[in-house]
């Protein structure tokens, strides 16, 4: 397998403040990454940095070979990196559809088109009935947004961001503020990404972690302090020592 | 309902169409109302039409992307600038003059869209004002070309069909308004349904996830910003040909600052909105202000701390609010 | 050189006339967070306050200036609690609206009781006179104005970085339910701050009646004005403000005495440039 997305020696300093530190990671096609790391960890800056809305102080940013260091965040989606959002960010008085056809629509850059009708394009609505149909949201795709659950709305994030065809997809806390009874569903939604796709998860629930990913590396305090296999990161002593601080001394 | 027992596809989409056919018969009926029942004030309803353009390009801008403006005024004086310097020199085609006036404002809107742009929040808000004070003292200091405080005047277009005199009457400018009215408007109701229109509501909802699906906003909005500016000076422009008259005022805070709270007394984000809050208000205006023009202020200013208090979605807003009520509880009786 | 001189002293005047006047709005806009578009409305109530004190009553303009400023706090003080409390977390096109709203309702009050006329504030004879600076004279008001716009900066700053009171503020500002926690009585503090706007806005709108003429449309007039300093300056910073006053001040002053029929021309314009460079204001602060 070769390198699909690449970040490398990645820092960022806020006035003085060292919040990224030399984060070097690489990810494959189809690979499935998390990264985990305690409050504070500098995850959303690493994300913020990965997709582009905040410019790193050093270090590059490589996707398929290419730097795209230098892009703003609407070039690299547009090469194919993209991303879901810790908090849901959709509009609540569109419907499930209507996120989806627009996302399909910009896909065949035709999003912005003016001398047509959003709802006459058959091809990106069969396509949308496709992918929400994969997610389980057949049932809801022409109810507005507000007005579904909330682990919906979550699966409408995922639908979304597969309708753009990512190369590499970065799913920031996918299950955040899920019911327990509802994330089986989500659950089944990652399992499903197609086999090709580089996913990089950011998440807390461990378990999840555990289950989707075959690879984990550890942020703490703007730096990477792990990488390695998920059942290799309970064991480690840096990481203990991150999460638990002062008790893992205690404790060990 | 009927519409359940259409395949999927087709039964929201008739609706829309006859939706939108209804409100288009409504809008002529009124049009026809008034022709009907003030026969003797054509130059006054004429004046309404023309603002009530005004409304409309006011709410592409407010209402679908919101992005708050004071100095809508330098899209509609630029078309009325443009059609009346147009007409006196010797392009006095009715059609060509508004199509001038809408090709003008484009462009003054592409500029100013340009230019408000670059800043949000409150120093936009200052940047619409800013451009529209700037295009008054230059209209005013130019008056070799606009006449200055003087305005422009002597303007003759010629017949409509080469056969309808633009007269002291007023009616074939009423009427030639009101059909420039009602397509612009079906063509904004058929715009903001487009691919791009709905790319506009989302970025007044959330201008970050539009980016994250790899729009760019700037030339999106831009686009808002000329079709707005083509509507505004048509409106301009049939202000020119209906008065024959261009002055300061027309390119002026005040009339920018008036078009917001028409807009928003009518209620913003759904174009019907704009044409209720026209005609209350101008109505209104037209009556009070004859009285004593430091009552009608009061009374606007009264007016629009109770819409903020009390409806902040407006009156056609808080019309849907009660008419979803009322079919709410037929509904339940119903059963 | 001499014209060079007084058009100098008349720009700086004008710059601080704007600056006691805008300085209220800044602090609303910066701390509070209001766009109030009725702070015009509150300087041309100080104006008409003042003008009947003194024309009608009889008193001096120091009692004038005094009873301006207090009379205009107790008739914003209801407006706080009834109307601008409700639009502290509203949208900005909401407290836009509103507010405008009010600056019409004033309009049309004041001039159904005091008529449309330009309302004018005599001035002391020491003010009214000349004062000899030794190289050339210069009006006792435009000194004053000065004087005052000097010393409403520095008793500002003071206030609000030296004082128990300005800790409290900028703890509200910063983060409201925490200051709350900590026993800050945050609606008192907006209230205090809200009429010390009011106040300076009143006592701006009688010293500056010179520049800026108390008459009915006053507060719709010089809306416009005041916003501009303020986003220019960028909402709650003193020294933004009084940058933003001076170089305004002094570009419309210049432009009125060497191309006095472009009007507010080069005032605009230059008001296009600066957001356009700063889109923050010159001293505003990032969000």
């Amino acid at each position: 397998m070769s390198t699909l997305f690449e970040v490398s020696n990645l820092s960022k300093e806020f006035g003085g403040l060292q919040v990224s530190r030399d984060i070097s990671l690489a990810l494959a096609e189809g690979e499935r990454l998390a990264l985990i790391g305690p409050n504070g960890a500098g995850k959303t800056t690493f994300v913020n940095l990965v997709t582009g809305r905040i410019r790193p102080s050093a270090g590059q940013v490589r996707l398929g070979g290419e730097d795209i260091t230098a892009l703003g965040a609407v070039q690299r989606v547009r090469r194919g990196l993209v991303r879901t959002f810790q908090v849901t960010r959709l509009f609540p008085d569109m419907t499930p559809e209507e996120h989806v056809v627009m996302t399909i629509l910009q896909r065949h850059g035709r999003a912005t088109r003016i001398f047509a009708r959003f709802h006459g394009d058959s091809a990106a609505r069969d396509e949308a009935a496709e992918i929400l149909a994969t997610l389980g949201l057949t049932e809801v795709s022409s109810r507005k947004v507000a007005t579904i659950a909330y682990g919906q709305q979550r699966l409408l994030e995922i639908a979304i961001a597969l309708a753009q065809r990512p190369k590499v997809l970065l799913l920031d806390e996918p299950a955040a503020g899920v019911p327990s009874a509802d994330t089986p569903r989500i659950e089944e939604a990652l399992a499903q990404l197609p086999p090709s796709l580089a996913v990089l998860m950011i998440e807390h629930d461990m378990d999840l972690v555990f289950r989707f990913a075959k690879r984990v590396v550890v942020l703490a305090a703007g730096e990477l302090i792990f990488q390695g296999l998920p059942a290799e990161v309970a064991r480690d002593a840096k990481v203990r020592e991150a999460y638990l601080g002062s008790y893992a001394h205690a404790g060990s | 309902m009927t519409g359940a027992t259409l395949p999927h596809d087709t039964a929201p989409r008739l609706r829309t169409l006859g939706q939108d056919l209804l409100g288009l018969a409504l809008i002529a009926l009124a049009g026809l109302a008034g022709y009907a029942l003030f026969p003797d004030n054509l130059a006054f309803l004429t004046r309404v039409v023309s603002v009530a353009l005004l409304v409309l390009s006011l709410d592409l801008i407010v209402g679908y992307c919101g992005i708050a403006s004071l100095g809508q005024g330098a899209l509609y004086g630029t078309g009325a600038y443009a059609a009346g310097i147009a007409c006196l020199h010797g392009v006095t085609e009715p059609f060509l003059l508004i199509l001038i006036g809408a090709a003008a404002g484009a462009v003054m809107g592409l500029l100013m869209g340009a230019v408000m742009l670059r800043a949000h929040g409150l120093p936009q808000l200052v940047l619409s004002i800013a451009i529209v004070q700037l295009l008054h003292e230059a209209a005013n200091k130019a008056s070799s070309i606009t006449g200055g405080s003087d305005g422009l005047s002597g303007m003759v277009p010629a017949p409509l069909f080469g056969v309808f005199e633009f007269d002291l009457w007023g009616r074939s400018a009423y009427f030639f308004g009101l059909a420039l009215l009602i397509l612009v408007f079906a063509a904004l109701r058929f715009i903001v349904r487009s691919p791009f229109g709905m790319v506009c509501r989302g970025l007044k909802e959330d201008p970050l996830r539009i980016s994250a699906l790899g729009i760019r906003a700037f030339p999106v909005l831009l686009k808002m910003f000329a079709i707005s500016g083509a509507v505004a000076g048509m409106g301009g422009a049939l202000a020119a040909i209906a008065t024959q008259v261009v002055g300061l005022d027309s390119v002026s805070f005040e009339i920018s600052a008036n078009a917001l709270v028409m807009l928003v007394l009518g209620g913003i984000g759904h174009l019907y909105g704009a044409l209720i809050g026209t005609v209350i208000f101008m109505a209104l205006e037209h009556v009070v202000a004859a009285i004593n023009p430091f009552h009608w202020m009061t009374l606007v200013g009264a007016v629009l701390i109770a819409i903020v208090l009390f409806a902040p979605r407006g009156l056609s807003g808080t019309l849907d609010e009660a008419a979803r009520l009322l079919t709410r509880s037929r509904w339940r009786a119903g059963r | 050189m001499q014209t060079a001189l007084s058009i100098a002293m008349d720009a700086l005047a004008y710059g601080m006339a704007l600056f006691i006047i805008c300085i209220g709005l800044s602090l609303t806009m910066g701390l509070m967070r209001v766009v109030n578009l009725a702070h015009g409305a509150f300087a041309m109530i100080g104006g008409y306050i003042a003008s009947w004190a003194a024309r009608d009553l009889g008193l001096g303009y120091g009692f004038a200036i005094l009873l301006a400023m207090l009379g205009t706090v107790l008739i914003a003080i209801p407006l706080e609690r009834l109307l601008y409390r409700r639009i502290y977390d509203r949208s900005e096109l909401s407290q836009v609206l509103m507010t405008i709203g009010i600056t019409f309702c004033v309009i049309g009050i004041t001039n159904y009781f005091f008529g449309p006329t330009l309302k004018t504030i005599p001035l002391p004879a020491e003010l009214a006179r000349s004062v000899d600076l030794g190289f050339r004279g210069i009006a006792g008001h435009r000194l004053f104005v000065i004087a005052s716009g000097l010393v409403v900066a520095g008793g500002l700053w003071f206030l609000i970085e030296r004082t128990g009171f300005g800790i409290h503020l900028r703890a509200a500002v910063e983060n409201a339910p925490m200051a709350r926690a900590l026993g800050v009585r945050t609606e008192i503090i907006y209230a205090a701050s809200f009429a010390l706007a009011i106040g300076l806005a009143a006592f701006g709108g009688v010293v500056g009646a010179e520049f800026l003429p108390i008459e009915p449309y006053y507060a719709l007039r010089y809306m416009v004005t005041f916003l501009v300093v303020v986003s220019v300056g960028g909402a709650g910073s003193i020294p933004g403000a009084l940058a933003a006053c001076l170089l305004l001040g002094a570009i419309d002053v210049t432009g009125r005495y060497l191309v006095p029929d472009f009007g507010n021309f080069f005032f605009y314009l230059a008001v296009i440039l600066v957001v356009c460079i700063f889109p923050r204001g010159l001293m505003g602060r990032a969000q």
